[in-house]
């Protein structure tokens, strides 16, 4: 990971750091103010629902900033990736989201043929002969272990429903 | 004695057909998600581990706790054979496995790591079967302030010996008690950090995350390398395995001491990673063949990888006795006792002695098995490492969704594993450790009911937590092991001014 040539471009480590130590200090302040919310104090049960979170909520806070000030004295020039390599993390991270959210809706069967299809297809490179094997094999294979062997119902779309699957 | 008959009862449960057969296919899915980039011990065991909810809970633990073994032999194979480790733990296994392999002698480096991965289980084992029953019995008088501070020298051990920035540590792990609070306050029965948002009222369950931030997080960066994954060839047969385990006796000293590192250092919970590299780095300073280090010494093979395994295994002494996992992966098993109903602590070895002693006899058989299995399906794996990432990302990915979703059945679960991987891919990248999140967001319920049982006890004074010998000293080894870094520091500043004085 340190070994970037100078020539490549990308984001500075050091700005991810300080981004993600305020984010992280945020999620501190959020958790605070929730606990406040729950009631910090001692009730007729003892310390109310708010009171540990309360803590851990400073801690956070307090973690943050150190964070924060040592992300601030770091070098500027080591990336945190470069370009191309955050596009390769992002030519998965897209996909994957809409993948993982078109479940509810088509189900994970036709989901997943498709997800592994496109996957293999746009960054594998592979024939189509081979890519259907795998997008349609899979599925198939994930039913009968699931549904059938072990009797774990997974989500299923329309087209299952056609099938009466 | 009682132990023994115990054991030996454990012996007959494990020995049933049905559990032998999920104790050999736990093995091998365990050896392929060690193989397998993306798929490591304690993400792969969280999506398996709806696969078990239809068993008995010592059938479950047993294909369970195989899957781990399997993944701690199956993570060597591809550090030696691909310079690529598995897993966090095989990484010191690289500097003189891939070696020996360039130097066309795999099998050898193989059957080493194997052999060495077997008898630091073994010795770990051993020291479970007998330790186990004393610390839990020790532990049944355990109250609340004991417990808490139990979990306070877990949590602070994880800060003062992990590599990452103690400030670091401390956020990660305040983030998953943060997590853990999310959702019904189980001991007032109020709402609490929902913000009106239905989908947080059952809080976030530690299956999802393990998954999100290890499964998908590790796709992540390994994509970030590009999609060139290549693999190579393995043969081993059984000429080199027998030559090769007549040359390992000599080194019974660096395979006891790695025995030891590995079991402390599992009990605490710093895990197997920091074993490895430990034993590693002493064995290079002690052995007279240190300077060979890092060109292919097969005692650079022996160190790690026994330290690694008896870690791994040892990790598993504190869940069974006391309640806290003492690795990742021990902590999700820990959530899968919960799931089956059990109550991880003490009690188990007093109310559920078939399941603890059948999990302990499974330890020895399963090791065993998985030793006899590497070595016999080595081709066979690296085979598997051959085909494309490109193919095995999208499968794998696809499995991590199942396994989301399998938790409670619920589609929003997938979509926050998503999230926990991206946030996983960053933080990683950041040095942020993601064991302490994992483990605190596991035991923050607990941790929190004992620390405010305690409170309650006391009127709300803290010195409930200093009120007793056991108590005390409990605590001080906690403070010690946060403040760890700080007093090795001070100790090394000291150490050069004393001549001078």
């Amino acid at each position: 990971m340190n070994t970037q040539n100078t020539s490549s471009t990308g984001p500075a480590h050091r700005s991810v750091e300080i981004g993600v130590a305020i984010i992280l200090a945020i999620v501190g302040i959020i958790v605070t103010y929730g606990s406040v919310q729950a009631g910090i104090s001692w009730g007729a049960e003892g310390p109310r629902a708010g009171f540990f979170p309360f803590y851990v909520g400073l801690a956070i806070i307090i973690g943050s900033c150190v964070n924060l000030w040592n992300a601030m004295r770091e070098s500027p020039a080591g990336l945190f990736a470069e370009w191309s390599q955050l596009r390769q993390v992002m030519s998965v991270v897209i996909p994957a989201t809409i993948y993982v959210v078109s479940i509810s809706y088509i189900g994970l069967y036709v989901a997943s043929g498709i997800f592994i299809a496109w996957f293999m297809r746009w960054l594998g490179k592979y024939k189509w002969p081979i890519v259907a094997a795998v997008a349609i094999g899979m599925p198939v294979f994930i039913y009968f272990v699931f549904e059938k062997w072990f009797l774990v119902p997974l989500p299923k779309g329309p087209i299952e429903d056609w099938l009466n699957l | 004695m009682e132990e023994l008959t115990s054991l030996f009862h454990g012996f007959a449960v494990t020995l049933q057909p049905f559990n032998i057969m999920v104790m050999v296919i736990g093995i091998v899915l365990g050896i392929l998600i060690g193989v397998l980039p993306g798929l490591g011990g304690a993400n792969g065991v969280a999506i398996l581990l709806p696969l078990t909810f239809s068993m008995s809970p010592t059938s479950a633990i047993i294909m369970l706790t195989c899957i781990y073994w399997g993944a701690l032999f199956g993570g060597a194979i591809t550090s030696i054979l691909f310079n690529i480790p598995g897993e966090p733990w095989s990484v010191a296994t690289t500097f003189d496995g891939h070696p020996m392999a360039q130097q066309g002698k795999a099998g050898e480096a193989l059957t080493a790591a194997f052999t060495s991965s077997f008898v630091g289980a073994l010795f770990a084992v051993i020291m479970i079967t007998l330790v186990a029953p004393l610390v839990a019995s020790f532990a049944l008088r355990f109250g609340p302030a004991e417990k808490f501070a139990v979990y306070f020298l877990a949590f602070c051990s994880f800060v003062g010996l992990s590599k990452e920035p103690p400030f670091k540590t401390i956020v990660s792990m305040m983030i998953g008690f943060a997590l853990a609070t999310v959702g019904l306050d189980s001991i007032t029965g109020q709402l609490r950090l929902t913000f009106g948002f239905t989908e947080l009222l059952q809080g976030f369950d530690f299956l999802i995350a393990v998954i999100g931030l290890f499964g998908i997080g590790e796709i992540l960066l390994t994509m970030e390398e590009g999609l060139n994954f290549r693999g190579g060839k393995a043969k081993i047969d059984l000429k080199v395995v027998l030559r090769t385990w007549m040359g390992l006796p000599k080194y019974w000293v660096t395979s006891l001491r790695s025995c030891v590192i590995g079991c402390w250092m599992g009990v605490t919970p710093a895990g197997a990673t920091p074993a490895s590299f430990m034993s590693y780095g002493i064995a290079k300073r002690v052995s007279k063949n240190g300077r060979n280090f890092g060109k292919g010494e097969i005692e650079g093979v022996v160190a790690p990888e026994t330290a690694a395994h008896a870690a791994g295994t040892a990790a598993l002494l504190p869940m069974l006795s006391l309640g806290v996992p003492g690795s990742p992966t021990a902590a999700v098993l820990l959530g899968g006792l919960l799931i089956w109903g059990l109550q991880p602590g003490p009690m188990l070895f007093v109310e559920q002695k078939e399941f603890v002693w059948g999990l302990i006899a499974s330890m020895y058989l399963g090791n065993l098995v998985g030793l006899i299995i590497v070595l016999t399906c080595v081709p066979v794996l690296a085979a598997i490492l051959r085909i494309p990432f490109s193919i095995i990302a999208p499968v794998i990915l696809v499995l991590c969704a199942i396994g989301a979703y399998t938790v409670n059945n619920n589609s929003f679960d997938v979509i926050m594993m998503m999230v926990f991987g991206v946030i996983g891919y960053v933080l990683k990248k950041c040095d942020y450790p993601l064991a302490p999140l994992v483990l605190a967001l596991v035991l923050g319920k607990m941790a929190e009911e004992a620390f405010r049982q305690s409170l309650l006890a006391s009127q709300g004074h803290l010195g409930i937590f200093f009120s007793n010998g056991l108590v005390s000293t409990i605590m001080v080894l906690g403070l010690i092991a946060l403040f760890w870094s700080l007093i090795q520091e001070g100790l090394t500043r000291l150490r050069p001014a004393r001549p001078a004085v």
